[in-house]
């Protein structure tokens, strides 16, 4: 067993937030060069710009998940990730048939563009992608239970766009792979506070939109190696796998 | 001023919880971040939002609210409608939007005041 560093929840050029350096050179280097070993592509949803840090991060020695955080109708983050491009494919379907149509405003928002390892354009997104899709937090965790995915609330303390915030509590009949909490959240405290939630493994990530931001926050997760599946098991505390400690 | 009343003022739509009708109604609140509500709506009160959550029926149970309506003719969650039912407590729905239906049931509260 071994310990890896993983960032999972980062923004690149295609998110309209995220920085036009956040290319997915940029992003790979910057994460390597800060030690992490795994990190995890989760534009506001979409995952267009996914398979391209996953190809730049292959050439290079870093493992990079795919996935999107996802702005549900209740607008709670949630964020989602895929074992295999075939099972990305149908996410990004889905959140091609339930993203409504309000166009982007360039000027306002910046630009939804998504880039190959050269940095060349290779396609935007028109519709702006930092509304909410049209289904439930429960319809998506149910979308990406049966595509086999790990489904996981963000920064849930935060005072916008979380489960609390939104929601109040963290639903009864939600079962997620895992909860993210800010850097700024006192774990212990709130679990203390909040004991339905201690089942849960807590995850930390940066939520970089710069390239200087990526890796600031990870979580240090000891399993066998740097893979989907080991990290699915190390979320559910399965087989010795396991997050270790938050940064 | 009851439920009902209010349900026949404001031309609402029963969706459940019809064993709450006869709730007294005290005020109202209007918010859709259900942190906010618990923090700030008080008992009695007749809550106004557009999520149509379960999450919605379990903070009105929790702050004993005498009714919720949802706005704009959104469709509640099965489980809401449901949970609705369990409490008792009456789940309505308007076409209005929420600044409308709260600046009617705002002078209907009033009036009955005087």
């Amino acid at each position: 067993m071994k310990l890896f560093k993983a960032d999972l929840h980062m923004h690149t050029v295609l998110s309209p937030c995220g920085s036009l350096e956040m290319s997915p050179v940029a992003i790979v280097n910057t994460a390597l060069e800060r030690g992490l070993d795994i990190i995890g592509i989760t534009d506001h949803n979409t995952t267009r710009q996914c398979a391209e840090v996953v190809e730049v991060g292959k050439q290079k020695g870093l493992t990079v998940l795919c996935g999107a955080e996802v702005t549900t109708k209740e607008e709670v983050h949630c964020l989602t990730f895929f074992e295999n491009f075939e099972k990305l494919e149908r996410f990004q379907n889905y959140l091609d048939e339930h993203l409504p149509d309000i166009p982007n405003d360039v000027d306002k928002f910046g630009y939804q563009v998504w880039v190959n390892a050269n940095e060349e354009i290779v396609g935007q997104e028109d519709r702006l992608l930092i509304s909410a899709i049209n289904q439930s937090i429960d319809e998506v965790e149910q979308k990406v239970k049966q595509l086999n995915g790990l489904f996981i609330p963000a920064h849930i303390f935060r005072p916008s766009f979380s489960v609390y915030s939104q929601l109040g509590f963290m639903p009864f009949d939600i079962v997620p792979d895992a909860i993210g909490m800010s850097a700024r959240v006192n774990v212990d405290e709130q679990l203390k506070k909040h004991p339905e939630l201690q089942q849960y493994t807590v995850l930390r990530s940066s939520d970089a939109h710069f390239p200087d931001q990526i890796g600031t926050h990870y979580s240090i997760i000891e399993m066998a190696e740097a893979s989907f599946e080991e990290l699915r098991k190390a979320l559910h505390k399965k087989d010795g796998r396991k997050v270790v400690e938050l940064r | 001023m009851k439920v009902c009343d209010i349900i026949d003022q404001l031309n609402l739509k029963v969706i459940g919880g019809e064993e709450g009708l006869q709730n007294e109604v005290t005020g109202g609140y209007t918010s859709d971040l259900l942190s906010d509500v618990m923090g700030n709506v008080d008992e009695g009160q007749v809550w106004i939002t557009l999520q149509t959550h379960r999450n919605v029926m379990a903070v009105a149970s929790l702050k004993e609210v005498a009714a919720v309506i949802i706005v704009k003719d959104l469709e509640a969650d099965d489980n809401t409608i449901s949970q609705s039912n369990d409490e008792g407590i009456p789940l309505l729905s308007s076409s209005m939007e929420a600044f409308e239906l709260s600046g009617e049931l705002y002078s209907l509260l009033k009036q009955e005041n005087k």
